[in-house]
């Protein structure tokens, strides 16, 4: 009863922040100066063209008006149409959205293995200068952000030694059979190993800039509660049954110490998606944020809307998920 | 052998000193920049288009980082774009902090309606995506220099408002400030006088990193051309230009970013420097 009634509280926050996210953006936009209409016009179009047009798209009518046309759309799954395409809002979100999700999740595991790795190797060795080197380098990759990765990755491994692709997806020249848009995924299940391995060397870059922090967050906080959880009694009675140090890291020890990375991994991993916007960008990732920016430089007011609705939408579903997530993995919670 | 605390405390101690020592370089380079830029940053000249730095066959005497496409030097510019980094640094950070720890103050230490109007804030901050929002603002504003501190500060006052409205609210009930309450001090005395100055380490800490946040919202801004006009010379800017002759001139991308890339690190180092310091909260 707990649980639920916490649920209920949870939902419906939510919904106040994704409503107070609707208000803010629709407005905001809206003051941005530049008519789309006359942008979308040839140069010759009359005043009476742009009218015909404004009131096509509905942006003749008073702004309060327009807001409630847009979120009675919205609750039913309506978005609006792309002043720039001409498409619904909703298929186009929809097309970039697998893109973007497969780059993300891509970085997250690349995160979970890079700092699991070193927060393992770092208790090992805690103390001594193995973890000393491991805290350095941990600090460093915290300090600087994704986009400054992004452009030191695109130098060493696309200049330097280019052994990855700097821009795009896939390779355009590829002919691609897939009839979803989560394209890493649908290569692996027709056994397209070919087809996995470019789209691997073209997500490989922007994937581990959008990595190397959260992986840093990772390895400090695992590292932490790992040290601490090596001097439990129950981990010194393992040691005392003759175990060694890496068996009793693995198998004792990081059950216990893994629950308050992944509150934080959580919270982190919205910034990570928040972060793909300007990662695709700089490796020209045809991706939602690539697609939100365009849409900002065009004026494209309903994609614009739509994106950040998706944006909010996904961030709020990450933390709703590590929630319970946490409530499930964490013994004291399941049986309150 | 050193043993592994002393070791780390001669490290934060050296980073401490290496941060602000670029850091104050680059300010005096910033300030005196229209007496050290060996050239106008702004002046092209196509016969020099893309030369290399000086150490590589084929660069032209004077010009020190080899020019850009248009013939401007590298160097000049990065150090006027020294001057937009430091002062959106300066400026945004410091109003971003001045309104972020307000309202986190009153809202962990007053509570009430305050509070939940400020935490619902919060929430909603949280569910954008910052650099979109930033991009948004942007084009809400128009560019300019005024436009990106504005922008930086409406995105990040969050960052000190969560913060510091927490560690007020674990101030606020404690005995000290109780017993200041009991002895007749009103509550925003309180909240002045006992409160702040016990968070005031993790303000500092938090306006040092964002400091540098705000260096790289810049750098991003201008990126996606939409920072200050594109005549001056900003580093993202010099970044965005970098990029597209990646393969045909590195020195126009690579030197602007090790500009960026040091003076980003520096503010971080300086604020964990400052944290191991004087800060146990945050540590």
């Amino acid at each position: 009863m707990q649980i639920l009634r916490i649920l209920c509280l949870r939902l419906a926050t939510t919904l106040v922040t994704l409503a107070g996210v609707a208000v803010i953006v629709f407005f905001v936009i809206r003051v941005v100066p530049g008519n789309p209409i006359a942008m979308m016009l040839p140069p010759g179009a009359t005043e009476a063209d742009i009218a015909r047009l404004s009131a096509l798209y509905g942006l003749d009518k008073p702004m309060v008006t327009q807001f409630g046309i847009w979120i009675a759309g919205v609750v039913q799954g309506d978005f609006g149409t792309s002043i720039t395409t001409r498409q619904p809002v909703l298929d186009l979100v929809l097309g970039r959205l697998p893109a973007t999700l497969e780059l993300s999740i891509m970085a997250l595991v690349m995160a979970v293995l890079l700092g699991g790795l070193s927060a393992l190797i770092g208790t090992r060795g805690r103390g001594g200068r193995t973890e000393g080197a491991i805290d350095v380098v941990n600090g460093m990759a915290l300090s600087v952000p994704d986009f400054l990765w992004g452009l030191v990755l695109m130098l060493v491994f696309g200049v330097l030694f280019p052994v990855f692709h700097i821009s795009g997806r896939v390779t355009p020249s590829l002919d691609l059979p897939f009839v979803t848009d989560f394209y890493l995924f649908e290569s692996l299940l027709r056994l397209r190993f070919d087809l996995w391995a470019d789209l691997v060397a073209h997500m490989f870059m922007p994937a581990l800039a959008l990595a190397l922090p959260l992986a840093a967050i990772i390895g400090q906080l695992l590292k932490q509660s790992l040290k601490e959880t090596m001097n439990l009694d129950y981990v010194t009675l393992a040691r005392t049954k003759g175990y060694g140090e890496t068996h009793v890291i693995m198998r004792e020890a990081l059950r216990n110490a893994v629950l308050p990375t992944l509150t934080l991994v959580g919270v982190q991993f919205t910034f990570l998606i928040g972060g793909t916007v300007i990662i695709e960008r700089l490796f020209s990732y045809e991706g939602l944020g690539n697609m939100a920016i365009d849409a900002v430089i065009n004026r494209d007011l309903p994609l614009i809307q739509g994106i950040v609705i998706l944006f909010a939408v996904i961030f709020i579903a990450v933390n709703l998920i590590v929630d319970l997530l946490y409530a499930v993995l964490n013994p004291r919670l399941r049986h309150a | 052998m050193l043993d592994g605390r002393s070791m780390i405390r001669r490290r934060a101690g050296l980073r401490l000193w290496l941060s602000a020592g670029w850091l104050g370089a680059l300010g005096a380079a910033a300030l005196l920049a229209p007496w050290i830029a060996p050239h106008d940053p702004l002046a092209q000249d196509l016969f020099l288009g893309r030369m290399p730095p000086f150490w590589v066959a084929g660069a032209e005497p004077g010009y020190w980082l080899g020019t850009d496409s248009l013939g401007r030097d590298v160097l000049s510019r990065i150090l006027y774009g020294a001057r937009v980094a430091l002062l959106v640094a300066l400026a945004a950070g410091g109003i971003s902090c001045l309104v972020g720890a307000t309202l986190g103050l009153l809202a962990g230490f007053l509570r009430g309606w305050f509070d939940m109007i400020i935490s619902r804030l919060i929430d909603i901050w949280m569910a954008f995506p910052p650099v979109l929002f930033a991009i948004l603002l942007i084009a809400v504003l128009g560019p300019g220099l005024v436009s990106i501190i504005i922008a930086v500060v409406v995105i990040d006052w969050t960052r000190f408002a969560r913060v510091v409205r927490s560690e007020a609210m674990l101030q606020g009930v404690m005995d000290y400030v109780a017993s200041a309450r009991v002895a007749g001090a009103g509550r925003i005395g309180t909240m002045i006088r006992e409160v702040l100055p016990n968070v005031l380490p993790t303000i500092v800490v938090l306006l040092t990193l964002e400091m540098g946040i705000a260096v790289i919202v810049e750098a991003i801004l201008s990126f996606v051309n939409l920072s200050i006009s594109t005549d001056d010379p900003t580093w993202g800017g010099m970044i965005a230009e970098g990029r597209t002759s990646i393969h045909q001139a590195w020195w126009v991308l690579v030197f602007p970013l090790i500009a960026l890339f040091l003076t980003v690190l520096a503010f971080s180092q300086l604020g964990e420097g400052l944290k191991d310091r004087f800060d146990p909260v945050l540590r």
